[in-house]
């Protein structure tokens, strides 16, 4: 998958989330959306993409992938 | 006009709480207030004679055939113009009202040719029927006279023709453009004998005629007939079906001989469209049988390879191979599927079926990911059903209407027609769109605000108006309390009552004026009945989903769910939007919109489809895309839909197909996207297949079998074969047996069957325990979630700005005559009306450009350049450019870019910087893609030798 490209839909999910007055529920926004609508490989690289620096991501991304990792990572297949 | 077998009341029901009793020759009648003598007679088996009347149209009084004796009164009322009044004594037929109606006739026919039995009409003629009802056995006048027997007819319109010698001036013509369609585009001119049916200063054609076709169903005569009745001759019997263009879903009588269509005509007993068309429905169906058909199964290796006509049986069997090699290659979640909304429900049905069931992933996605995926978001999220709230009869009883993002009279124009009708009766418009759409002002309709806003500020625009109802207290405070959760909206209040979501803070982004966005606001909220109605001009944004769920916050906040007149009404672009939603086609839902991360939901399916169900998303559309083109994604079945023509950022989804080792296209063209097909499975229109399509409104029509499918087998056994060839067999000897397993397994379809559809004529879901009968009107006492719930939606501007190198805004859409990517429509006559894609630009920019109005001109966004022919218009605003997409060799979508709605990745078509450039010529793309239309024109075989294959 194109790294840039997931990223900017994480960032893009953030922006909306971003208008969230409660930190928490923001994240868990961020990362209920992702979970709900992602297919597997989809969050695998984006939590990889994470394990590597996160280049580009915007912070909430960041906080809600480590705030929601569990959630996130697929089932191993 | 409708055969004469259907019967014509002469005047509309008047649907009254009070009755009134008559007698009719000497029958007693009972009938609502208001109802005319000339109905109450129908009604009540004693058909009077009339010609000017027919219950489609107000009456009018002109032919003087329909007259009456009336106890107690002097003369001969026109029954048709005469209301039933409690106690009255109708007399229908005596010796004086014979003569009357005689004589009558016989003026009528003294400037009437006698070639009936020439005639088109011969055997379904007003007049003809008259003539033999009245006695006329003689003409006294003789024929010599003046009369318009010399008239040359106007041939001008490729559907019709209309032959002034046969025209007796009785304005149901005109009435029917006036009064049904809205349009005003026909008059009687002159005085007397003089009188002449016109449709502008010169003809038909370019007039402002819309080819809806009111005029030719009005018509009691041959005056207006159907060319290809002219042809071909009266039909021989008729088959109740449902139209397969627009998500308005008219129900049509599709008037056969033997098994070929002879011409498409209204049902008037349609509950969506009561009886009206547009020019796409009721004329373009010629492409059903153009020579451009694929009807038989080919096959290559590669795509640089000539296709090999083949059998039915080796078709699927190389196609099952191809996707379970590719499977135990490269995994199981390396092949997807795609389902279409051109098809019907259990089509749909059975591709993702296939899909979870059979290639045992969840990579099945619909064309509905590019169109209204954010509306299945935002309502989703918001009220608690992915479905618009309302029926179309709903807006009969709207005081107010909010118009953003659509063009009706385009791209709905049957329903569109419905919205005039009731404009013209005193119901305020607001529209929110970039340009000035046809419903801006058209005949006596002009909306009280137009908001032009900037393309992207949808968002701007919503919360600035609602802004205002908070802040000035227009809310409904105990609507919202009431039938809202209380702490969400208080949130949302919070937020949306800030100075910055204020009409003097938004109004220089959205470059709509404070005092506008107020006054519309004000208007809306203080409507007794608001109704919003949209298009992809909300949901194809980076900020669709929220869009949609601001459009949610502002009908809720108002109060303006749960009754007729009010609510959300998604206008879906193509006829099966809704249905391919509903049936489980989007990758993280199974029918009913129920995720796949439910163990209880997966449950049933698994234990009734006899496979386990895969409890995570699969792919959508672009994602697959991207993977095909990392090599993740290797096999693709795509049921009915284009992409490679209507997808955005055309480069990017044609490296994706030919990255694909085996794309399986099942399409009744060689589409854009067949060209890179490695498999071709004909495919069969709606006149050759049973099954469902589901409209805007959640009605549930009948698509019924005319003729047998040109390639043999119908879209449906197609599926089936493909998904007993890979292993999973599926046991079904109809569709109905698809239905019936989609209520079984879906809540809101369990009352759902073939039977209760031909019983009711068609059904909105939920139709269920709760609703047997269906439901026209949604969320009344509660929401399906509960309490409505206010969503926070702050204003994000697209990442897509404009620069020095893009400074304009390009924004797509469609016209009347054409209808998506246009494979249809190009097939046929409407070609007359837009053979080519235009540009439409301000005169402001042209000028600034050097364009003059018709040349063609270069447009260029970061994504890649084409050329198209300028119009200028001042229907657009400074700034913004508007093209269609319906044509491939215009390529738009190579302009188009990658950005996508939030939520959905539903693509933002409708914002792309771009520049517009003076004098240009085809550009590379455009000569890439002649070179490779012409060789994979040369890669047909020679057996199917097409005169287009573009």
């Amino acid at each position: 998958m194109d790294g840039k490209k997931l990223v900017k839909m994480a960032n893009d999910i953030a922006a909306f989330f971003a208008a969230e007055p409660e930190p928490k529920v923001a994240l868990e926004g961020i990362a209920g959306h992702i979970k709900k609508f992602w297919a597997p490989r989809m969050r695998r690289e984006l939590l990889a993409l994470l394990d590597a620096g996160g280049d580009g991501m915007a912070p909430a991304v960041r906080e809600a992938l480590a705030a929601h990792r569990r959630l996130l990572q697929p089932a191993t297949r | 006009m409708y055969s004469n077998k259907v019967q014509d009341f002469g005047t509309p029901a008047r649907p009254a709480a009070k009755s009134v009793a008559l007698q009719i020759d000497g029958q007693p009648v009972t009938v609502p207030a208001g109802t005319s003598v000339l109905r109450a007679a129908a009604l009540a088996g004693v058909n009077i004679p009339k010609l000017c009347a027919t219950d489609s149209l107000e009456a009018f009084g002109s032919c003087r055939l329909c007259l009456v004796e009336v106890e107690g009164r002097r003369g001969f009322p026109a029954s048709c113009t005469t209301h039933c009044e409690p106690g009255m004594k109708v007399r229908t037929q005596s010796r004086k009202l014979a003569d009357l109606r005689r004589g009558v006739m016989e003026l009528y026919i003294s400037d009437h040719p006698l070639d009936c039995l020439t005639c088109p009409a011969n055997g379904n003629c007003e007049l003809q029927d008259m003539a033999g009802v009245t006695g006329l056995r003689e003409v006294r006048y003789g024929y010599a006279g003046e009369n318009h027997l010399a008239a040359p007819k106007d041939e001008s319109n490729p559907y019709f023709t209309f032959d002034p010698t046969k025209c007796i001036v009785c304005s149901r013509c005109v009435r029917a453009c006036d009064e049904i369609q809205g349009t005003f585009a026909l008059t009687v001119q002159g005085r007397g004998f003089g009188s002449t049916i016109a449709a502008g200063p010169t003809n038909f054609l370019d007039s402002e005629c819309v080819s809806c076709g009111a005029c030719v169903q009005a018509c009691p005569t041959s005056t207006l007939m159907e060319k290809s009745i002219v042809d071909q001759g009266q039909p021989d019997h008729a088959v109740d079906t449902t139209c397969a263009y627009c998500g308005v879903g008219c129900a049509f009588r599709a008037e056969m001989k033997g098994s070929e269509v002879v011409r498409m005509v209204p049902h008037k007993d349609g509950k969506a469209n009561h009886g009206h068309s547009c020019i796409k429905g009721r004329f373009a169906w010629g492409y059903a049988t153009h020579p451009d058909r694929v009807n038989t199964p080919m096959i290559r290796s590669k795509i640089t390879d000539p296709w090999r006509e083949v059998s039915w049986d080796e078709a699927i069997a190389y196609a099952a191979s191809e996707i379970k090699r590719i499977q135990a290659r490269y995994g199981k979640d390396s092949v997807g599927g795609i389902t279409s909304s051109r098809c019907t429900n259990e089509e749909t049905y059975l591709v993702q079926k296939l899909v979870r069931a059979g290639f045992g992933n969840n990579n099945v996605d619909t064309c509905a990911r590019v169109c209204h995926s954010p509306t299945g978001y935002g309502l989703k999220t918001t009220l608690g059903e992915s479905a618009g709230t309302q029926d179309f009869d709903s807006v009969e009883h709207t005081d107010c209407m909010i118009v953003i993002g659509a063009n009706p009279t385009d791209g709905h124009p049957v329903f569109a027609s419905r919205m005039k009708q009731r404009l013209r009766a005193g119901a305020t418009l607001i529209v929110i769109d970039p340009r000035r759409i046809d419903l801006v002002r058209t005949p006596h309709v002009a909306a009280d605000f137009h908001l032009p806003l900037k393309p992207g500020t949808n968002v701007a625009v919503l919360n600035a108006m609602a802004h205002v109802i908070v802040t000035e207290g227009l809310a409904r405070e105990g609507y919202v309390r009431e039938r809202c959760e209380v702490d969400q909206y208080e949130k949302w209040k919070t937020f949306i009552a800030s100075p910055k979501n204020s009409p003097e803070a938004l109004e220089a982004e959205c470059g709509v004026p404070a005092a506008s966005l107020r006054g519309a606001a004000r208007l809306f909220a203080k409507a007794g009945n608001g109704a919003i109605y949209y298009g992809l001009g909300v949901t194809e944004h980076s900020q669709g989903s929220t869009t949609v769920m601001a459009i949610a916050n502002l009908a809720m906040v108002t109060g303006n769910i749960g009754r007729p007149g009010v609510g959300v009404n998604p206008l879906r672009g193509q006829n099966n939007v809704q249905g391919s939603c509903d049936m489980g086609s989007f990758p993280h839902e199974l029918p009913g919109y129920r995720h796949v991360g439910d163990a209880g939901v997966r449950e049933l399916f698994a234990t009734t489809w006899g496979v386990p169900i895969q409890d995570e998303p699969g792919l959508r559309i672009p994602n697959m895309f991207d993977a095909a083109i990392d090599g993740s994604f290797k096999g693709l079945y795509v049921q009915g839909e284009d992409i490679a023509q209507s997808d955005p950022d055309t480069k990017h989804v044609q490296k994706a197909l030919e990255s694909l080792e085996c794309l399986i296209v099942q399409d009744i063209f060689l589409c854009e996207t067949a060209k890179y097909a490695h498999v071709l499975l004909p495919g069969s229109s709606f006149l050759e297949k049973d099954g469902t399509f589901t409209n805007a409104e959640r009605r549930i029509s009948r698509v019924r079998k005319v003729m047998p499918p040109l390639a043999g087998m119908a879209d449906w056994e197609v599926t089936v074969a493909l998904s007993r060839a890979l292993g999973y067999p599926m046991h079904y000897d109809h569709p109905s047996q698809v239905m019936d397993e989609i209520a079984l397994l879906t809540p809101t379809f369990t009352g759902v069957s073939y039977d209760k559809i031909d019983r009711l004529g068609s059904i909105q879901w939920p139709c269920n325990d709760a609703a047997p009968d269906g439901t026209p009107v949604m969320h009344e006492q509660e929401f399906v979630r509960g309490k409505g719930r206010f969503v926070v939606t702050e204003y994000v501007a697209t990442p897509e700005r404009t620069t020095r190198k893009f400074p304009l805004i390009l924004t797509t859409g469609r016209i009347l005559s054409q209808y998506n990517v246009g494979a249809q429509t190009r097939r046929t006559e409407n070609k007359v009306w837009h053979d080519a894609d235009v540009l439409e630009i301000h005169p402001h920019d042209a000028e600034q450009r050097g364009i003059t109005h018709g040349e063609m001109v270069s447009l260029q966004s970061r994504k890649g350049e084409t050329t198209l022919r300028a119009v200028v218009t001042e229907r657009m605003q400074p700034g913004v450019v508007y093209t269609t997409f319906h044509h491939p060799e215009s390529g738009v979508n190579v302009v188009t870019t990658e950005n996508s709605d939030w939520a959905t990745n539903c693509p933002e078509y409708k914002v792309t910087a771009v520049q517009v450039v003076a004098h240009a010529k085809k550009s590379e793309w455009q000569r890439g893609f002649d070179s490779f239309a012409s060789q994979q024109e040369g890669l047909l075989p020679k057996t199917a030798v097409r005169g287009d294959v573009r």
